[in-house]
């Protein structure tokens, strides 16, 4: 990190840097899925303070309102409706080469992190000082996002949708009881 | 560097634009905090006391009438002392530290809501502007919208930690109950933001301020938001999570003390946010009626006082709303609540976001631009469509999905069989 960021915002990306990931850990090696589901949450929460320190607000918004307030409520909702037992009579059904194979992809991540952190970027992907925040003075924290969105990228963003409804109506067709008819 | 407090005390700046010293900005800000932590509280703890002595009115009783006085009006010190006392039961099988979270987590999102509501007109003082309200973000709005889908979180591990069966039944029916109407209560604002232009809730309150409230010109978003609001703090007729002739008490069946006092303090304090977000959004927040001057400057510190005033004022109406329609309509069955959602609220408020922006943008091209011409237009524009809505379509057909459609025969037979169980048998034919 530069030196020249002021020491509340390093102690700030640093001390909720560590929550995300001790987060993740945890959620990683829970048992009951409803206590791994809740680390989950706040790694969210951890990554949308992120965002916020990045001047991304609305990203940082969009996480707890998606992520953390709609997704993981209908998780927890099936889980409970599953109702899986306790949580010492899940057994993980996976053997030990998985195992291993997770510690080298993981080792794998975390070489490309350190790759990436140290590549310089090329001039043209860098936003000149202070591009965040004068766009978040002229176009407000949505139009930052909105223009650009339904502008340079709408074919991308339509795209998009017409992916997700794909998904919808396969999440219908999947889900009705077969014969009877669709109402 | 100035060593925080005094240097900054004594500075004097222009009380007409925002402090220019942080020092001023961080004691400001931890005084509003307080301030606004304080009146809540205790505005929630008399709260408990309104809605027994209004029940009580409604109800043709006297209501509490003994602790301090004529009135009552010591009922929840008395109330907070005795969930003190009381034993904090923790029953067999419980998931011990989900169960201490769940009262918790219902109560944070409800009082953190109220960092970014605007409260009333800015303060002019010697050190710069204050603005009335705790946090300006630049997302406003939508801060809210995330914090509010988290008040599930509560009432869903409160029902899975307690295993109990009422407990679990309690909070998946919360838990579907909140997500359904989150989804209408986030598009019922849609045309409000449009109208503003941004999310900022100083911007929705400036632009009702000259254009009109919203409930005048969007009456049909403020319909779905209020039917929303309701069913998001679960009061009645939406308050099937705890429905006792059913669940016994649902989600915290198995709660006492003051573990069960967070939760009920939390439901005051959601209605608080809901009230204060439906003068927000439609009733021009702080904005005095009938005036102007207001909306300008110069402040003074008289006009932040009719403001904040005005403010509570319109808050405590909304409240009352609330509890006058508890104590006056009965509960939704299960599928009524769940067709009303989403087969009536979610089309309505994606085609009044349509219908709206439909609107602006033929007022645009017409080359009237945001005054009081374009304010009469949306506004007779409105009146029509509530007319269609509310007189027209609302015969049977479109709320219909809410009491449950019946068949002309089924109906037929039902009267049928009614008239043949009492003695006269051709009263009915």
């Amino acid at each position: 990190m530069d030196p020249h960021y002021p020491l509340i915002y390093v102690f700030h990306f640093y001390l909720f840097g560590v929550i995300a990931i001790a987060s993740a850990l945890a959620f990683v090696t829970r048992k009951s899925p409803v206590s791994a589901a809740l680390w989950l949450v706040n790694t969210m929460f951890s990554l949308s303070v992120l965002f916020v320190m990045l001047d991304a607000p609305f990203i940082g918004v969009m996480q707890v309102l998606v992520y953390a307030g709609a997704i993981m409520v209908v998780f927890l909702f099936v889980v409970m409706l599953l109702n899986l037992g306790h949580p010492s009579d899940l057994a993980d059904v996976r053997g030990g080469w998985w195992k291993i194979g997770a510690g080298v992809f993981g080792l794998v991540m975390l070489a490309e992190i350190w790759v990436v952190s140290k590549t310089r970027l090329s001039g043209d992907l860098v936003l000149p000082p202070g591009a965040n925040e004068s766009a978040l003075a002229k176009l407000g924290a949505v139009g930052a996002i909105a223009q650009p969105l339904f502008k340079d990228y709408l074919l991308a963003f339509e795209l998009t949708s017409v992916l997700l409804l794909i998904a919808i109506a396969g999440a219908v067709i999947l889900g009705r009881k077969v014969g009877t008819s669709a109402r | 560097m100035n060593i925080l407090a005094l240097h900054p005390l004594l500075q004097v700046a222009n009380p007409n634009l925002p402090p220019t010293s942080t020092g001023v900005f961080f004691i400001a800000t931890i005084v509003k905090m307080l301030i606004v932590f304080t009146v809540y509280m205790i505005g929630v703890a008399l709260l408990t006391l309104a809605e027994r002595k209004v029940s009580a009115w409604i109800q043709d009783r006297h209501g509490p009438n003994r602790v301090g006085g004529k009135g009552g009006w010591l009922q929840p010190a008395a109330d907070g002392l005795k969930n003190f006392m009381k034993e904090e039961t923790m029953p067999a099988g419980v998931n011990k530290p989900l169960f201490v979270l769940a009262p918790i987590m219902s109560f944070i999102p409800a009082l953190t809501t109220w960092c970014v509501i605007p409260f009333g007109a800015p303060l002019p003082t010697r050190w710069g502007r204050i603005d009335m309200v705790v946090a300006d973000l630049p997302v406003g709005f939508l801060f809210i919208l995330a914090l509010g889908s988290l008040g599930v979180y509560g009432v869903v591990l409160a029902g899975w930690a307690s295993n109990n069966k009422y407990s679990l039944l309690g909070g998946l029916r919360s838990s579907a109950q909140m997500v359904s109407y989150e989804v209408s209560m986030g598009m019922s604002t849609i045309p409000v933001l449009l109208l503003a232009g941004n999310v900022t809730l100083n911007t929705v309150i400036n632009q009702q301020a000259w254009g009109g409230w919203n409930v005048v010109n969007l009456t049909i978003a403020f319909f779905i938001f209020m039917v929303a609001a309701f069913a998001e703090t679960n009061r009645l007729p939406f308050d099937l999570p705890e429905a006792e002739s059913e669940l016994i008490a649902g989600y915290h069946t198995e709660y006492s003390a003051m573990k069960f006092s967070l939760f009920f303090i939390a439901e005051y304090a959601n209605m608080v946010t809901a009230s204060a977000l439906m003068v927000t959004l439609f009733f021009g927040g702080w904005d005095v009626p009938f005036t102007s001057h207001d909306n300008i400057g110069p402040y003074s510190g008289w006009l932040t006082l009719l403001s904040v005033g005005i403010y509570l004022a319109k808050v405590m109406f909304f409240l009352f709303t609330f509890m006058w329609i508890r104590w006056t309509l009965p509960r939704f069955r299960y599928d009524q609540l769940m067709s009303l959602g989403w087969k009536f609220m979610l089309p309505l408020a994606l085609s009044y976001i349509v219908i709206v922006a439909m609107m602006m943008l033929l007022l645009e091209i017409a080359g009237i631009h945001p005054g009081v011409f374009y304010a009469t237009i949306l506004g007779a524009v409105n009146v029509i469509l509530v007319i269609v809505l509310f007189a027209v379509l609302d015969r049977g057909r479109i709320i219909s999905p809410a009491y449950g459609r019946m068949h002309p025969e089924e109906l037929k037979r039902l009267r049928r069989l009614a008239s043949r169980s009492t003695l006269s048998t051709e009263a009915s034919s």
